[in-house]
Parts: C-alpha cells; structure tokens; sequence
C-alpha cells in the first residue's frame, strides 16, 4: 500500500461525509414539509430549502472524493501487488517456478489482482457506506419517533437472519459452481489440443457427449444456485412493505395522538428503504468478499513464498578457474521425491570439455544445472575453482558458469539488445565476434536489418535452430569461464554443429565446456564423456576407452551409428512441420 | 479464472462511455437477442408482462401513498376502519408487484442459463466439425475462454441488463403519466432535471471513453510482458537480469495503474453525481411544491392534468415519484453500457460459431463385414471391397495461400506395402498424411482410397478406415482401458487387453497402481513419453483399422524404449498399408518404398538399396548419422 495509503483511509471518511448528508436531507425536508408548507411560512420554505441545496452541493462533493480515492488507492494497490508478485518472482529459484508454473504466475498477476482490485475498491466505497447508512438511518429514525422504530428494528433482525442463512448456503454451492466451470474447462481443453484425434478416430459425437453433460451440469447447478439468489428480492420487498404498512398504520394513530407529524412519517418511509437497502448490499459484499479471497489467497502464495535458496553472508565474486568438482551429490526436485541424481562424483579440470550423454531422465540436465546453482544439491558439495558453489554471489557465480538452456529463449527487441543480455556494454564487434563463435554471423546478416532485426516475442521468427545459435552466443557474451550447454545445438544441423565445437574450441580456449547431448556425434570429440542412465554415473572416460569398458555407451554408439541412427535429426527444430 | 461472476450484485465495469448509437452497431447483441426471442418466446412474452405488472403496482403505490396521506392520516379523526381498508388494498398492490417481480427473476434464469447452455451446446458442437486449420491457427487459450468468459458475461445482459433496461423504460413512461396528472410544473422541473443528468452522464461517459481504451492498450501491454518475462524466467535468472526486468515492469505497471485510475475515477464519479442530481431534483421540487401549494394557485398550468390544485400529499407522493423517475434515467446508461461491453464477448462468440465446418459432402460410406474385412458401399448401392489402395496423383497443398507445402506429389501404396517418409522438419511429411485422411483440403491433384476418391467418402467412414498414431501422443483423463477404448467404443475389456499385448503395452499397464484402472490424469501426465506412445499404439490396434499412418517417435526417448516402441510398431503394422514417417533407419530399410522428402516434392523413391546406389540426399541423410 504505502503511498496510496493515505487515499484508502480518507475514503470512508468522505464516504461517511457523504451518507451524513444523505442522511440528514430527508430530515431537512422533514421540517420543510412540517415547518414551512405545512404552517404556510414562505419563510421558512426557503430557508430550509437552502440548507438543503448546500447539503446536496456538499453530498456531492464528498461523493466524488470518496470515488476518485477510491479508484485511486485500488488501482495503487493493484499496481503494488503487481510489483510485489513481479519483485519475489525474480527471487525465485528454479524449484520456485517450477513450483508455480508460467501459466500459473501469469492469472495470479493478471486475472486474481483485478479481482482482487475491484473487491477492494467496492470495499471501501460500499462497505463503509452500507453500515453507516443503515446506523445513521436508524438513528435518525429513533430521533423521530422512538416506538416505530422498534419495528424496524425487528424487521431489520428478520431481515439480517434470512441473508445470514441464504449466504451461508449459497457460499457452499460457490465452491461447487467453480468446480463445474472446471469441468467443462477441461473437457475442452483435453478435446482442442488432441483434436487431430478426435478427427483421426472420428470420436466428435463421443466428445459432443461429453461435453454435454458438463455443461449441463453446470447449467443445473448455476440455475440451482441463481434461484435460491433470487428469493433476496422478493424477501427485502416483502419486509420493507411490511414495514410500511405497519408504519402508515401505527404512524396514523401517533398523528392523531399528536406524537407525530405528516412530514415525520414521510421521512420514516424514505428511511425504511435505506436500511433495507444497506442491509442488502452488505449482503452481496461479503457474497462478493468471499469470491475475491480465493484470488487473494493466491496472490499472498507468490508475495510470501521465500526463495528456497539466497546468497550467503559473505559472498565470494570471483571464480578462480574453470574446475568443476561433484562430491558425493544427490539431487531431488521435489522434497522426498524421487532422486534425479545420486551419488554422483566427478571431477573437471579446468579447460577441458566434457561430453555428457544418456537417454531421457537419465539425469543429464539436473547434472548441467547444478554447476551454476540453478538447484541447490540435496547431498554433497558441487564445487566450481575450488569452492563450494553456495559461497558464491548468485551473480557472479552465473556470470563466470554460462548456462544455455534447453529450451532456448529469446525476447522481443532487436538481434543486438538480445545479445547485450549477455553482457550489457558489449561492443558491436564484441557481438558480432560471438556470433562467428556461434556459428550465427552468417544468419544474421542475411536477414532484412541485419544486427538490428526486430525479433518477435520469443524469437518466433527464427528457426529453432538460428535460436540456438542466436542463445549460444549470447552465452558466450558473458565471457566465463564454464560453459554448460544443454542440448543446445539440438536443432541445428551436424556440419553446423561441428563449426560451432569448431568455434569454441577457437575463439575461446581454457575454458570449460559441458556439452550434453542426444546425438553422439556432439560429444564424440570431447576429451572426456560422462554417461549417465538412472541419475547415477556409469561411465567418465575417453570416447575409445569407453567403447571397451561401458556397454551403455556402446549400445547409444552403434544404434546411433550403425544403421540405427536417427534420420531427421539434422533438421530437428527448424519448423513445425 | 474469472468465471463465475458475482451473483446478484453487479460488479460494474468501468463505464466505457458507450451509446445507444454504439448498441444499435452492435450486431452480434442482436442476434443474440434473436436466438433468444426464437428459442423463449413465451418465456419472455411472460417476463416483459411481469415486468409491467411490477412496474405499474409499484408506482400504484407510490400513489397510494398520496391518498394514504391526503385521505386518511392528515384528516384523520380516528376512524381507523376506512384506513385498514386501504392499507389492505395497498398490501394486496405491494404483494402482486413482489409476486411479478419474483416470478420474472425466475424466468430470466431460465432464460439466461438456458441460453447459455444452448450456446455452450452450438459452440461445442460447431466446433468438433472445424477443420484442422482452425486449431492451427487459433490459441487454444483464446478458444477456452469464449466457452467460460465471453458466454458468462451473457449471464449479466439476459438476466439483469435486459430486464432492467426494459423495466427503466416502463418506469420512465408511466411515472412521467401520473407526474403529469399530479402537476404540471412540478414535472416540468423533473423532466429538465432527467435531462441535464442525462447529458452529465454521456459527457463522463465521453471523457471515460478515452481513458478506457488506453486502459485496454496498457493491460495488453502488462499482460504481454508478464507473458513473456514469466515464461523466459529461467532466462533472467540465468543471466542476472533480474534488475533490469523490475525496471521495465514498473515502468508498464504504473503506466497501467494510471490509465485504469483515470477510468475507475470517472466511472465512480458517474454514480454520486448522478445521486446528487437527484438529490437537488428532490430539493428543488419540494421548494417548489410548497411554494405552489402556499401560493394557492390554481391556473390550469399550476396543477396537474386532473385540474387538481396541489396539496401536501400530492407533494409527498410527487417526492417519491421523482425518485421512480430519475434513477432510471441512469439505470439505462448504465445498461446499455454493460450491454456494449458483453458485445466484445458476443462478437467472439459468434465468431466462433460462424467459422466454416469442413466440408464433407462425400456419400460413400463403410461397413464392416467381418473382422479385418470392410467395404465401401456407394450410393447407388453397389459395393467395392476395402482393399488399402491409397493412391495420391499430382497433388498441390498450401497451409496459407501462396505458401506452397507440396508440390507434385504423385504416389500409390498397394494394399499391405510399406511407405516410408523420409527428409528433414518441414519437408512436408506430416503433411501428407495430413491429406490422406483429409484434415486438409488439397488445392489440386486428387487422393483416392480403393480408386475412390476421398472428396466422394463421407468423411467419418474415411477417417474410420484410416488407424493413427501420433508422433505427439494425447490422451484424455480417465482409465487406461478407456483410453485405449477411444480406438473402438463397443470394444470390450477383452479385446481392449488382447490390443495392449498384441503391441507389448501390456507389462507396463500391468505394473501400474491400478492396472488397467489407473486414472490418468489430464494428458498421462503421469505416464512417461514412452509409456503413453505405447498406449496411443494399443489404442490404434483396438481400432484395428485397413489402413495405417504412423509418425515414429523421435530420439527424446531412451534406447530401451525406443525399441520397446519399435517393437509395437511392427506388430502393428503387420497385413496393414501403413504409411509411416519414419525418423530411423531400421523402419526404412524394409519399406517397400521409400520416399524422400525435400520441400514437399518428392525428390527420390525406391528401396533403401536402390536409393543408397544413387548417391543423393538419401544416401547423404544415412551417412550424415554415421560415423567416419
């Protein structure tokens, strides 16, 4: 909240100026009718009539503060959630947004904080004014007559007892209501992304059935739902015409006692509709309250979520050399779960490059992402020039062990400011020289601006393969001193692959590179190769020596080699069909 | 998720500065309320009479308080008989209005909820005969929420906006009758006053206007960024780039908190300025009204159409009645905002709806005769045995026009041959398949099955000729068993087990929690890549289908699955024509053809012997995966 704190407590302070005023301009015309038409002082009219345009003037007033405040400190708050949410997720861990998922985080800052905006701004502006409404109404109708308002008293009881128990039901079929919509959201969800199966298998009717019974399961339960809502209206009517019968009855016998005047008990009856009125939006409030702090809930999950890892007290900023060392480490995504790692010991010296290879969950990648404490290993010490990676700053640590990921991202903005993610005041020629490295010079000079092409939200207008290379070498950017590249050349062909190996060897010496890879024909060349299957280490040896003592490495070798190999490999990645 | 909006309370939107002019362009809204009419018309026949019946006791009693006062209290001597009388005639008014109201409530749920259903219901089923295309380019997110967002926001227009815009009009026009008939200068006063909140309103609304569309662009610009920065999260990380990023975002965020200031502001500043107005309408007709009343005066234009000369009660009752008369002055803008502003929801809807089903005009269809024997039966009756002659001749296909994916594709596979596809991502492999079983209309050339050519096949008989397995597999949430029934709904457990062994998929079902009963959550999220290939392979061969097209999966799997699959494949394909686009050399090998693919010609075809000989692309592909 901070600065938009202040506008959240001046609202229902011009709020309440406001519904005084409201208040009090049926009592006014009271004494108007009363005092002025009724005892024919032209006088008297007028003067009462003045008060109440300057009462209305200020009621209006008052009305567009408690507005513009309001919209102003809801709006604030939402654009503060935003920025709290948008702030801790950038203190996430991996783990933290796997934990989440992207699409997760993105209704949270989107959908549930305008829900949660419009709730609030309806809190301040209606919550404060329905009570004061009906207190103030209800005090100024014991003011004029202290024995009929006990029956509105007794009508507002009716009243408040009947809306407790509708609203007490109707939040129990809420919860239900939005498993229906669930439902159905699945259903057609599941029925879009595998409609070439539905076609292929010519299942439309199957589905149709389905998804009938679905939605009409949700009609059913939303009509349920709906009625019982409904009976709100007739009910309020029922007891404020009550009331007004009752009044207009009890109200004549107090006029020719001479204990009431006319003009009173026209202001009784537009008393009678305020209370029952506030009454009733209070009702919906909290109806409404409870649908928001299901958003609310989920916002407060991002905002008090502490990032499961942090920089220690003293970081250490410099990483001496490109070692690598694995002791004794097991890792697990999950608390409890299964081991993506176990008992892994490896040690890299500095400058070599190390091939790591094995089928899908072998544990390749988990190995890659502990280097540069992407996950924080659940046993033993990783360590990169001789330290503990958790002693290191999580900037500098990144900086110096470059990661490219798997999937490989790029952002909307120029080939150039892509690039510059690397590292922020390189040179143009620093750039280009990177992307010769990368084997991505040629590409980009051949598309329309060059350095300066604008690329789309996620580089979609690149192949897959030009994205890669495009990711490599903003790597390479950074200048570190390890580079991890996880099925980063996956998309690109094998000649180009062996010019970007070609590069790196080149164009950066002593540094050391972790190649993982599916394609034998990317790790062949390293000095050393680290199989894996199961999350453990079955092999770390030479490509020949390998080929005698691991028989894993030997089955990947020839099924990829000898007549087994994968045909479009080469061109895996580069579009979509 | 936003669905399931606030029951019974409004929850405004911010006033869009919408018009009646802005309603009246709005297309879809009409046709909404068309199907609406067509679909209820006794229903809301009933509604709009309750509706008046509602509106006319309503202000019955706002007249019978005139009387109340004028006859019984204010003379009141203590004759308290009459004054029951008319308290029980004005309960029985009060009752029948709550009655009308309650009944017409009633009635529009069902009105709006049916609807809803029943556009549910059309959009669904509208959408099963799409063709291919229309999933390929549209985001299945954007598909998703016109069945939940877009038809919810209908909920609001038929069963409150609708009615209460109708309400409004009926309340204006007989309120302004018995205003008249009470008096005419005060009316006159009313009347002005409806006016000059009318034109307040639209003037806000027009300021609002603006704020709100830059409101529309600023979200679309958070939301973009969230979008993108979220979901290259990892990115940032990797590259410390989180600094940079808050700056951007707050950047877009306060520009957004502005713009959606500046609208809420106005939009709340709509309501208590229109309060107000009445409030001064009240204070001034009540001035005036004793001002008259004190006067005396009696002229014809001092008192209402009835020649009565105003009296206290009929200032009373002219009080209230003015408050019947202003409110809904700004209840219609209000309405028919709301209204426009569904109508961006109505306009997706209907779009959806419109889209263009594929065509199938075909008119020949299958039958089975026997296990593993079908036929095709034509229209004039004749029959011709299903034999898996698949034959392609010259045939043209583009994605988007002037984009060329094929091109002079020409190819015929005997029944029980093997055709491999071979060549790189985008050389157009999938595409053919694609054709075969018609997912796409081809531009030129012509496919034909058993001679026949598929345009002539209806195209469920087609597609249930053709057995496939997708590279990318999908399953759907429930059991094992049913999903592997998915392949033949009359399949019994039996033969649903007997299709999981004859493809090697029965030892890992086997060892599942529940066997075959384990429930697979949304797309066998629980299962691995390979796990559920195998099953979209049993689900394939309980279909037991003539023909069958096979995308082979790619290398993301471990070896020992991978042949595992392999396995399952042969099996499979065993006695069947089987188009398969195969990603390894052991499939190829043994085809009966092979066809290399480049963009989408084909550039080289024969055995892998022949084309080894050749020395082309083919023999290039093999020797670009083998080591020297």
């Amino acid at each position: 909240m901070r600065q938009y704190k202040w506008a959240a407590w001046l609202t229902p302070v011009w709020t309440t100026a406001e519904v005084v005023m409201g208040v009090l301009i049926p009592y006014v015309t009271a004494s108007l009718i009363d005092k002025g038409s009724s005892a024919g002082e032209m006088a008297e009219v007028y003067r009462y009539g003045g008060i109440m345009i300057g009462m209305a003037l200020l009621s209006l007033l008052f009305g567009m503060l408690a507005g513009s405040f309001a919209a102003y400190s809801s709006t604030g708050l939402a654009a503060n959630l935003r920025a709290a949410m948008y702030r801790n997720i950038q203190r996430f861990s991996f783990s933290d947004i796997d934990k989440f998922s992207t699409a997760g985080l993105v209704t949270r800052m989107t959908t549930d904080v305008s829900n949660v905006q419009n709730a609030f701004q309806m809190l301040l502006r209606t919550s404060f004014r329905a009570p004061l409404n009906m207190i103030s109404a209800l005090v100024m109708c014991f003011l004029i007559n202290a024995r009929l308002s006990i029956i509105f008293l007794l009508a507002m009881l009716v009243l408040m007892t009947f809306l407790s128990i509708l609203i007490a039901r109707a939040a129990k079929l809420f919860r239900q209501v939005f498993e229906r919509y669930d439902a159905v959201n699945a259903v057609v969800q599941e029925n879009v992304s595998a409609i070439r199966v539905v076609k292929a298998f010519v299942r439309e009717n199957h589905e149709i059935s389905k998804f009938d019974k679905a939605a009409l399961s949700l009609f059913s339960l939303n009509v349920r739902v709906e009625r019982m809502m409904a009976l709100n209206h007739p009910v309020m009517n029922l007891i404020v015409n009550a009331c007004i019968i009752a009044v207009s009855w009890w109200g004549a016998h107090f006029i020719v006692e001479g204990t009431l005047t006319t003009g009173q008990l026209t202001s009784l009856f537009s008393y009678i509709m305020t209370i029952m009125a506030s009454l009733m939006m209070l009702s919906m409030i909290i109806v409404q309250l409870t649908q928001s702090a299901a958003s609310g809930a989920r916002i407060a999950e991002v905002i008090t979520e502490e990032p499961d890892m942090d920089d220690p007290a003293d970081p250490v900023t410099e990483v001496r050399d490109g070692s690598i060392d694995f002791e004794n480490v097991s890792f697990s995504y999950g608390r409890g779960g299964d081991y993506a790692l176990m008992d892994i010991d490896l040690h890299i010296k500095a400058g070599e490059t190390v091939g790591v290879i094995g089928g899908t969950g072998s544990g390749k990648s988990s190995l890659g992402s502990l280097i540069s404490r992407l996950y924080d290993a659940s046993e033993g010490v990783v360590r990169v020039g001789g330290r503990d990676v958790r002693e290191y700053s999580m900037k500098a640590l990144r900086q110096q062990v470059a990661n490219v990921l798997q999937k490989s991202t790029l952002f909307s903005g120029s080939v150039l400011e892509n690039l510059r993610w690397g590292r922020e005041d390189a040179t143009e020629e620093e750039c280009v020289e990177a992307c010769r490295m990368a084997a991505a010079d040629e590409f980009v000079r051949e598309m329309p601006e060059g350095y300066q092409t604008h690329l789309e939200q996620g580089g979609t207008n690149l192949s897959g393969g030009q994205r890669q290379r495009l990711c490599i070498a903003r790597a390479l950017l950074k200048r570190p001193k390890v580079l991890v590249l996880d099925d980063a050349t996956s998309a690109v062909d094998t000649a180009t692959d062996a010019r970007i190996r070609e590069g790196l060897r080149k164009g950066s010496p002593g540094i050391t590179t972790v190649i993982i890879a599916q394609r034998i024909l990317s790790i062949l060349h390293a000095d050393r190769i680290v199989v894996m299957e199961g999350g453990r280490v079955i092999g770390f040896d030479t490509h020949a020596r390998l080929l005698e003592t691991c028989p894993v490495y030997r089955e990947i070798y020839e099924m990829q080699s000898g007549g087994e190999g994968d045909f479009d490999e080469a061109a895996k990645g580069e579009g979509r069909l | 998720m936003s669905a399931a909006p606030g029951f019974g309370m409004r929850q405004r939107a911010p006033h869009s500065g919408a018009t009646l002019k802005d309603l009246r362009q709005s297309k879809t809204v009409w046709r909404l309320f068309k199907y609406i009419f067509k679909h209820y018309k006794v229903h809301v026949g009933f509604a709009l009479l309750c509706i008046l019946v509602s509106s006319v006791t309503s202000l019955a009693s706002s007249l019978f308080t005139r009387t109340l006062i004028d006859d019984y209290i204010a003379p009141m001597t203590g004759d308290y008989g009459a004054l029951a009388v008319a308290l029980w005639k004005l309960g029985a008014i009060l009752l029948a209005g709550i009655a009308a109201g309650y009944a017409q409530n009633l009635i529009m749920i069902g009105v709006g909820q049916g609807t809803m259903l029943g556009l549910r219901k059309n959009l669904f089923r509208g959408m099963q005969r799409l063709p291919l295309g229309y999933f390929d380019s549209h985001s299945h997110g954007d598909i998703m929420s016109v069945y939940t967002n877009d038809v919810d926001t209908l909920r609001q227009v038929i069963g409150n906006s609708v009615p209460n815009l109708f309400k409004s009009v009926v309340t204006i026009l007989a309120t302004f009758i018995s205003m008249v008939v009470m008096s005419l200068p005060l009316t006159l006063v009313a009347v002005v006053m409806a006016f000059l909140m009318y034109k307040v309103t639209t003037s806000l609304g027009k300021v609002s206007k603006k704020y709100f569309t830059e409101r529309q662009q600023n979200l679309g610009a958070v939301n973009g960024f969230i979008e993108e920065m979220v979901s290259g999260q990892r990115v940032i990380k990797v590259f410390c780039h989180e600094e940079q990023a808050m700056t951007a975002f707050g950047t877009l965020n306060e520009k957004l908190r502005r713009s959606v200031f500046n609208a809420n502001k106005i939009s709340n500043i709509i309501m208590p300025v229109n309060g107000n107005i009445g409030e001064f309408c009240y204070v001034l007709l009540a001035l005036i009204g004793a001002g008259i009343a004190l006067s005396g005066a009696s002229a014809w234009y001092m008192c209402g159409l009835d020649g009565a000369a105003l009296t206290l009660g009929t200032i009373v009752s002219f009080l209230t009645l003015q408050r019947n008369f202003t409110r809904p002055v700004s209840q219609i803008s209000n309405e028919i905002n709301s209204i426009v502003m569904a109508s961006a929801g109505t306009d997706r809807l209907y779009a959806l709806l419109d889209e263009k089903p594929e065509v199938d005009e075909g008119l020949v269809t299958l039958e089975k005769v026997s296990a593993r024997k079908w036929q095709w039966r034509l229209p004039d009756g004749s029959v011709i045995p299903l034999e898996g002659l698949v034959s392609l001749e010259d045939v043209d296909f583009s994605y988007v026009p002037g984009k060329q994916v094929l091109t002079d594709i020409t190819l015929t596979a005997y029944p029980g041959q093997k055709i491999a596809f071979v060549g790189g991502t985008g050389a157009g492999k999938t595409t053919i398949t694609n054709l075969i079983n018609r997912f796409y209309e081809i531009e030129d050339g012509t496919v034909s099955c058993d001679g026949i050519d598929v345009r002539e096949i209806a195209k469920d008989s087609l597609r249930s000729s053709l057995g496939i397995v997708l590279q990318e597999t999908r399953l759907f949430s429930g059991t094992v068993l049913e999903n592997i029934r998915y392949g033949r709904l009359d399949a019994t457990d039996e033969e649903c087990i007997e299709a999981a062994r004859s493809v090697y998929a029965d030892s890992f079902i086997r060892r599942l929690p529940q066997g075959y009963d384990t429930v697979l959550s949304a797309d066998g999220g629980n299962l691995s890549q390979g796990e559920r290939q195998l099953l979209s392979i049993a689900r394939a061969a309980v279909a037991d289908p003539p023909v069958l097209i096979l995308d082979e999966a790619t290398s993301s799997i471990d070896t020992r699955t991978e042949r595992l699959i392999q396995r399952s494949m042969d099996s499979i394909m065993k006695g069947r024509t089987t188009f398969v686009i195969a990603h390894r050399l052991s499939t190829v090998r043994n085809a009966d053809y092979i066809m290399v693919l480049d963009h989408g010609r084909i550039i080289e075809r024969g055995k892998h012997a022949e084309l080894l000989a050749l020395k082309g692309q083919y023999w290039r592909l093999c020797s670009g995966s083998e080591i020297q």
